[in-house]
């Protein structure tokens, strides 16, 4: 074979000099985003870092004093809190993926010409307020209703109560119920990307797999799993991120035994002035601490794979 | 290298596929035998990728059956089946590099040291070099020589490839063909390739079914095949063909008389697939000479006077030829440059050829089968 080592020579070398003229189109393009940054986000950030070593009181006014104490107080008088955020935000992000990977491999393979209208079923719940569907599942679980009475029937509450899920025959205000509201409510979230990328699969890779040796399950293992990584990413950090900051499944569905990150925030912001640095220091904990984790976790998702 | 296995045929018995009312593939009996290289020939939609895909086990048949050697292997899983196959796109796995790729099936059936086996065979396609880029950064004819390489390693006893060179340009489809059968020739496999390119087929294969809706038209060899087409669809599909509709007038000493729009025409017994009635006489444009008028033919050659040229185009090597006999119809010539005069359209010319070279085909089938397909295949 002949082999096409010499480079073309470069169009500048051709052209002599390079033009320097600079374009300003791309940074006008990008400066509305820009500046939605800064203000949304950028300042807003800044804020709550200061505010959250700041000391003082109604008549002197508050000042920067690096009082670092903000953080190791917020962290021994809410440790249960941010350790509830983080159980139920991963074992919401879990169990998505868990529900999420089947469904999303089922609609892209299976869904033949249904596989948009099945995508918009799972979307669909999305178009009623997250705030009333949350609040249809404290009806659809509170102690009277047929669901918890069936539940008693079988059985499955005894089962619950054993393993902690839930107190007695009472399925709401539970843990339980809290991670199936954000389990109800993130699925979408999960489901989304990976159809995205199981969907851009050629099946003839299955054909290859299955041609080169691999059971059903080897080819999945092997060939579909592999290839669909950067879905499960994608899709477990946008369950996880906002799961690890929401307060409302919490609220409704939970009782104080079960309070997170986001009820502690509004608590102590609500409570009076002087709770300012204890929330400012309480959300930059949240935003940081999530950062890391999603930046641990890209890591190590990118490095090798996940099994 | 040689096979692992028991020495087999690959042999289908009535094998049929039907997709709803539509038949892919019509009741196929073939016996490809060990280490030769069969290719399957046919145009578009007539059923090749259908027939290699229950060969390899994607396909369930609707009925009939497929034979490895002595084992039947019609239904077993295709991940348990001697045969590794080279897709019409390749199919390489984009997440792993060409090693992987390469490596994917030994892994699979557990073979611990792989490294010896995936760098031979990364030696005998040339790719060594590019053991560690991914797929995407590969030209076609080198994603090409990956995919016949992951499937070549595996020593399967079967070695199917679906148009594997329908992709690349013509230079580098000629390239390839060589390389193939060298490979062929080196492992000693059996390769079943299919393709539409006749002229692929034709200078791969030691074997060549022609294949038409689902059905082996004819089977044999490619100078066969080319000599005695037993159709007019091979006649046309392979190579052109000058075919021209007659009747049997008599028989003597092993020759057929033949009257085609009044002018005798003699056919060698032999080479004649009807013996009386409605004849198709056909003759390769090669075989053809011109002359000038109504100039007297010598015996032994048939001759079609009266014909008018109405094209010629000068390539060098040859002059093609078009020529309009009075009946309207229009053959082709293909006179070598040995020197002698170049007709001009307009001109009256006789064709004559050796009457040996002259096949026979039932007078019942259409003239015309075959010769669209081929000039769409060409484009
Ligand atoms: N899954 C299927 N469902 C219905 N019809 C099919 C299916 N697969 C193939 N066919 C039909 O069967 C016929 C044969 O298809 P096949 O793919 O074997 O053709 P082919 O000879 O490989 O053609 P090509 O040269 O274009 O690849 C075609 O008419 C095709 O439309
Ligand atoms: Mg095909």
């Amino acid at each position: 074979m002949t082999t096409l080592t010499e480079a073309p020579p470069k169009a500048s070398e051709v052209l002599g000099a390079p033009k320097k003229k600079r374009n300003l189109l791309p940074y006008l393009l990008l400066a509305p985003g820009v500046l939605w940054l800064v203000v949304f986000f950028l300042i807003p950030i800044i804020t709550a870092i200061s505010a959250s070593i700041q000391t003082g009181s109604l008549d002197m006014g508050f000042k920067v004093t690096w009082n670092w104490a903000n953080y190791s107080s917020t962290f021994s008088t809410y440790n249960t809190e941010i350790i509830h955020s983080l159980i139920y935000s991963i074992a919401c992000t879990v169990i998505c993926l868990l529900l999420g990977y089947p469904l999303a491999y089922f609609i892209a393979f299976r869904g033949g010409k249904w596989k948009n209208l099945l995508m918009a079923l799972v979307i669909a719940p999305a178009f009623t307020s997250f705030l009333i569907r949350t609040i249809a599942w404290e009806t659809i679980l509170s102690d009277h209703g047929t669901v918890v009475r069936i539940m008693i029937d079988l059985r499955i509450t005894n089962l619950m109560d054993h393993l902690g899920l839930i107190t007695g025959n009472h399925v709401l205000n539970s843990p339980f119920s809290v991670v199936f509201g954000m389990v109800y409510n993130f699925l979408p979230f999960t489901v989304l990307p990976l159809y995205t990328s199981l969907e851009k699969i050629d099946p003839r890779l299955h054909e290859a797999g299955r041609d080169l040796y691999c059971s059903g399950y080897r080819t999945w293992r092997y060939v579909t799993w592999p290839l669909s990584l950067p879905g499960v990413i994608a899709g477990t950090l946008l369950t996880f991120i906002p799961a690890v900051g929401d307060y409302v499944n919490a609220y409704m569905l939970g009782s104080p035994n079960t309070q997170v990150i986001g009820q502690v925030i509004e608590n102590e912001a609500l409570r009076d002035v002087f709770g300012y640095p204890i929330a400012s220091a309480m959300g930059v904990i949240l935003t940081f601490g999530t950062l890391l984790i999603v930046l641990a976790y890209v890591k190590k998702a990118g490095s090798e794979d996940l099994l | 290298m040689n096979t692992l296995e028991a020495v087999g045929d690959l042999r289908l018995t009535g094998l049929t596929k039907r997709f709803g009312s539509f038949t892919a593939v019509d009741d196929l009996d073939l016996t490809i035998p060990q280490g030769s290289f069969f290719a399957l020939l046919g145009a578009s939609g007539c059923g090749k990728t259908t027939t290699l895909r229950m060969v390899s086990g994607l396909e369930d048949p609707t009925a009939g059956r497929i034979y490895i050697g002595d084992t039947e292997v019609t239904s077993t899983k295709p991940y348990k089946r001697p045969v590794n196959t080279v897709f019409q796109n390749y199919a390489l796995f984009p997440h792993l590099n060409i090693y992987d790729n390469v490596a994917f099936g030994l892994r699979r059936r557990g073979v611990k040291d792989v490294k010896k086996q995936v760098d031979d065979i990364l030696a005998l396609v040339e790719l060594a070099h590019l053991a560690k880029r991914k797929p995407t950064q590969l030209s076609g004819g080198q994603q090409q020589r990956v995919a016949v390489a992951r499937a070549l390693i595996n020593q399967p006893q079967v070695l199917l490839l679906d148009e594997p060179l329908g992709a690349l340009d013509l230079k580098l489809r000629r390239q390839m063909q060589i390389e193939l059968k060298r490979i062929q020739t080196e492992v000693g496999l059996t390769f079943v390739h299919v393709t539409h390119d006749q002229e692929e087929a034709m200078t791969m294969a030691d074997t060549i079914a022609v294949m038409s809706a689902g059905r082996i038209e004819q089977l044999g060899s490619p100078e066969e095949l080319y000599e005695n087409p037993a159709t007019t669809f091979v006649a046309n599909f392979l190579g052109q063909s000058n075919l021209v509709a007659g009747t049997v007038t008599g028989k003597e000493d092993g020759v057929i008389t033949v009257d085609t729009h009044g002018v005798r025409i003699a056919l060698p017994e032999s080479r004649s697939r009807v013996e009386s009635g409605a004849v198709i006489v056909g003759v390769r444009p090669e075989k053809v000479e011109l002359a000038a008028g109504n100039a007297a033919i010598e015996s032994g050659r048939n001759a079609l006077p009266g014909g008018v040229v109405t094209d010629a185009s000068f390539i060098g090597v040859s002059t093609q030829y078009l020529v309009k006999m009075p009946w309207g119809q229009e053959l082709s010539v293909f006179e070598q440059n040995t020197g002698k005069e170049i007709y001009r359209p307009g001109a009256e010319v006789t064709l004559h050829w050796d009457a040996t070279q002259t096949f026979g085909l039932d007078g019942s089938q259409d003239i015309e089968a075959g010769a669209e397909i081929d000039d769409e295949a060409a484009k």
